[in-house]
């Protein structure tokens, strides 16, 4: 079991209002991401959810229970933390043991399950390390394997791949989504890289100053964002927003679209302009095409073969039932 | 990182800390203040009733108060111009590259831990004392008449001693704080062409300053308090006469205890004014 | 200080941090060689410096005659028993300001460390009269509890620095894992903050060891520690110079080991952080 509810719940700092009444229901087994730019509220939500923080008014069910009142320890949650928060002074066969050695379990049973920990985390040669002794990678595992042996009916993780190099996050996202497979819990997942949300989520969540501003499945918010706050967050390179006379012709505020969305052409076009800056992946090239009337560059994204270059005038066509439309509130129009 | 539950938690937790302590102040506190206000001679007739503010007068006007005013005074003066003197000196010096440099610390240091009685006993027989002490030995040496040190130059001798034992003190928190200047900014004033004793006087001792604001401080503090020292050199004869220990005789010696709070009160007030200063500091730090 | 320095600039310093090193330490080495004399070399003119016989006669002397192992004991369970209680009172308060901080947790620690401030001599018979109604004069409880409070900011402070330094999210990380307050504290704070605990312990052992305003006036026979022994010697029959010597060997010895450990410490214990 592992289903969180929120009702209403609110939280401030003092005078300041961090989460304003805000409602989310999360079912079993799935893998929620919160995702938003860094100091939206999303640590303060995982928290508020694991019981470190009070909640200001509004109430927290688990399973069907209400948990507002409930200490950490007794939610039946498991956190891993930004900075993996290992125990320094404890082997990593200690650090994974210790929420089992709090519970009261026997020594042969903790090193039963310590050990099966490490078997699916690959620890097994590392038991007897000190954290210090590890690399951020291993780090990262002994703190969910800290996690996943006392069978929490919900994992909360709250940033925890950004202190890895990229390659090893690519890694460790994988590893991560393997675990949600494998065992099938509810998983809430914290980070500000909409990348990670993306590939990672059942279910994305996007907060913007502790406002929910959607919920929804990664290619519902890739398809439909209900505002543009989402439409420019979710989505890379970001989708390129027009106003003016290019929206008025869609009868919109404004209107969005993607890079991916954009045909360029050397000789026909909607819009005409000339490239700036032009990346080549290899597999995509991105071009930066400055269009006459419009502030910002627009972003195209394009096969990896074509051949433009700075200054080439070039035209573009959106595809138009690609097209995003917003009023002048930012809410989509449908 | 707060719950309700770790904030009531946490309040439990201080309690202990805090109960002791406010006790530990305010009854002996509310107590003086109370017998200051008294007449009160626990050996001859005990609680004699409420007298105004007769002992603050009494205490004041007593023909030992100024003196022991002025000897207070001079102690706490003398030994805050040697130790800071010598202790920037001495930490520069320290500073310095050279062989054995934590060796040398450690033989600095060491006087700080030795306890007071030990220090004044050893500095009192062993080197003052007119006939064995090593003084007198050393005077004669030079056919010199040796001198009653701790009674012709009674204030001079518990300064030395006083000093001998804070000097490490001193020395150590200047060191410390030197060895924070950045050394380039040394450097930077070298190529700018400034001489040794200007980069000292412009760049070492401004960076110095608070260090030494913070010694001066903390030692005046601990030496008004000073009383082992007379206690076992002089008990307080021969113009030695501190305040505190002026009052500890009005106590313990003499039982007026009524006289003897009076002047608590005004040792009281005294230290509180140097706390006021040195807690502000403090208090600046606790930010950063 | 990347400069390369000539040696002959590093000679001259070495020489004379030396001679002033042991000038200051002079007086503390006169004392251990005089308590290896007998009592005529102790105050032979000239002084002699190492050709004596040396004896150890005199500590023997020390020990049998004054009981010296008794003031000693005393010391120990004073100063020992002082620091501890206060560790024990300390940890929790300094876990809370560290980890709950609050609007007033700054001025509760200036407050504390204001305490520490007030002259002795000011609240002596207050104490004094409470030690006799409590029938605590001249008992080691007595004297442990008020060395205690005396040190108890220093404690409570020093602890708070130490504390701060350990991120709050390893507590939170033992909260989620189930464990209560007390095994927080006992299982993850006090053993990563063991370095920072040692030192406290170590610098409040000294400044307990060496405490001479209560335990002179507290103490008579029974309870008197090293300090109140020593300052028996200040009105001597005969000669002692010798004797004198090897009880403030002893006195001192234990206390100059461990205080050359604990200089760091001192600085920011007795500063309260101020200077770094
Ligand atoms: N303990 C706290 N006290 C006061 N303000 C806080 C506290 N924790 C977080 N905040 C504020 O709440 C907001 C959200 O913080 P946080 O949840 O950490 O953001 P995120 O994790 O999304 O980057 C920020 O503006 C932050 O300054
Ligand atoms: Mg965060």
């Amino acid at each position: 079991m592992g289903q969180i509810t929120l009702n209403q719940i609110t939280k401030s700092f003092g005078d300041v209002q961090v989460i304003p009444p805000l409602d989310l229901r999360i079912d079993d087994g799935e893998f929620v991401v919160f995702v938003g730019p860094s100091g939206c509220g999303k640590s303060t939500l995982l928290r508020l959810i694991a019981g470190l923080e009070d909640i200001t008014s509004g109430v927290i069910d688990i399973d069907g229970k209400d948990a507002t009142e409930v200490p950490p320890a007794k939610r039946g949650l498991a956190m891993v933390f930004q900075s993996y928060a290992l125990y320094p002074h404890m082997s990593v066969r200690k650090n994974i043991a210790f929420p089992l050695r709090m519970a009261g379990l026997d020594k042969a049973e903790q090193d039963k399950k310590v050990n099966a920990a490490a078997k699916v985390l690959n620890l097994t040669d590392y038991l007897e390390r000190r954290p210090g002794q590890l690399s951020g990678g291993q780090r990262q595992r002994v703190a969910i394997g800290r996690a996943i042996v006392r069978e929490p009916s919900a994992f909360l993780f709250d940033e925890p791949l950004s202190n890895l190099d990229a390659a090893l996050r690519v890694n460790m996202r994988l590893e991560i989504s393997e675990l949600h497979q494998t065992l099938k819990t509810t998983m809430i997942y914290v980070t500000h890289d909409q990348v990670e949300a993306m590939t990672m989520a059942d279910k994305i969540v996007v907060l913007q100053a502790g406002v929910i501003e959607q919920v929804g499945s990664p290619l519902e918010l890739y398809h439909t964002p209900r505002n543009r706050f989402v439409a420019g967050f979710i989505g890379s390179p970001k989708m390129n927003f027009m106003m003016g006379a290019f929206s008025a012709e869609y009868d919109a505020a404004t209107i969005g679209i993607r890079p991916e969305h954009i045909s360029v052409s050397h000789t026909e076009g909607k819009w005409s302009g000339k490239v700036g800056v032009s990346e080549h992946l290899g597999s995509d090239t991105f071009l930066y095409v400055d269009v006459d009337g419009l502030d910002d560059p627009v972003t195209v994204r394009s096969t990896g073969e074509v051949a433009f270059r700075h200054g080439d005038t070039v035209h573009l066509t959106p595809d138009a039932d690609k097209i995003h439309r917003f009023d002048n509130q930012g809410l989509r129009i449908a | 990182m707060a719950t309700q539950h770790s904030r009531s938690a946490a309040r439990i937790m201080m309690a202990p800390a805090v109960i002791l302590l406010l006790g530990w102040m305010l009854i002996p506190l509310t107590m003086t203040l109370v017998f200051s206000f008294k007449r009160y001679l626990p050996l001859r007739g005990g609680d004699l009733g409420w007298i105004g503010f007769d002992n603050y007068v009494r205490f004041v006007s007593s023909s030992a108060f100024w003196p022991s005013v002025q000897t207070t005074l001079i102690i706490v003066g003398g030994v805050l111009v040697i130790t800071i003197v010598f202790g920037i000196l001495l930490s520069i010096l320290l500073d310095q590259p050279m062989w054995g440099q934590g060796v040398v610390r450690i033989l600095v240091i060491a006087p700080f831990f030795v306890m007071p009685t030990v220090s004044a006993l050893v500095w009192k027989n062993m080197f003052m004392d007119p006939v064995n002490g090593l003084f007198a030995h050393l005077w004669k040496a030079f056919g010199a008449q040796p001198i009653e040190w701790l009674s012709d130059a009674s204030l001079f001798s518990i300064i030395l001693i006083v000093s001998w034992q804070w000097l490490p003190f001193a020395t150590l928190i200047l060191l410390t704080a030197i060895q924070s200047l950045d050394s380039e900014q040394l450097e930077a004033a070298e190529m700018d062409g400034a001489p040794p004793l200007s980069r000292f006087a412009y760049i070492t001792l401004p960076h110095l300053s608070r260090a030494i604001t913070i010694v001066l401080l903390i030692q005046t503090i601990f030496l008004l308090a000073i009383f082992a020292e007379i206690f076992v050199t002089t008990s307080g004869a021969f113009g030695t006469r501190t305040l505190t220990y002026l009052i500890y005789q009005r106590v313990l010696e003499s039982q007026n205890v009524g006289l003897g709070s009076a002047g608590g009160v005004y040792a009281i007030i005294l230290a509180n004014i140097v706390a006021i200063f040195l807690m502000r500091i403090v208090g600046k730090n606790l930010d950063t | 200080m990347a400069r390369a320095v000539t040696t002959r600039r590093k000679t001259i310093n070495t020489v004379a941090a030396w001679a002033i090193g042991l000038l200051i330490f002079f007086p503390i080495l006169w004392t251990i060689l005089t308590s290896f004399k007998t009592e005529a070399q102790a105050i032979n003119d000239p002084p002699l410096f190492l050709f004596f016989d040396w004896t150890l006669e005199n500590y023997a002397v020390v020990q049998e005659r004054s009981d010296y192992m008794r003031f000693l004991w005393n010391s120990v369970i004073i100063a020992g028993g002082s620091t501890i209680l206060g560790l024990i009172i300390a940890v929790p308060a300094a876990w809370s300001m560290a980890f709950v901080p609050s609007k007033r947790t700054k001025d509760i620690l200036m407050w504390m460390l204001s305490t520490k401030m007030l002259p002795a001599v000011g609240v002596l018979y207050p104490i004094y009269l409470l030690f006799i109604e409590l029938g605590l004069l001249d008992t080691r409880i007595g004297l442990t509890i008020v060395l205690m409070l005396i040190n108890l900011p220093i404690i409570v402070w020093m602890l708070y620095t130490y504390f701060k330094e350990i991120p709050g999210e390893i507590l939170e990380a033992a909260r989620m894992d189930g464990a209560t307050l007390k095994e927080e504290i006992l299982y993850i704070l006090t053993p990563m903050a063991i370095p920072g605990i040692a030192s406290t312990l170590l610098l409040n052992v000294i400044l307990a060891w060496n405490e001479a305003f209560w335990t002179l006036n507290l103490t008579a026979a029974k309870a008197a520690p090293l300090t109140a022994f020593i300052a028996s010697y200040s009105s001597p029959e005969g000669l002692f110079y010798a004797k004198l010597s090897a009880a403030s060997t002893m006195a001192i010895a234990p206390i100059l080991i461990l205080g050359w450990f604990s200089q760091k410490q001192l600085v920011r214990g007795l500063t309260f952080g101020a200077v770094k």
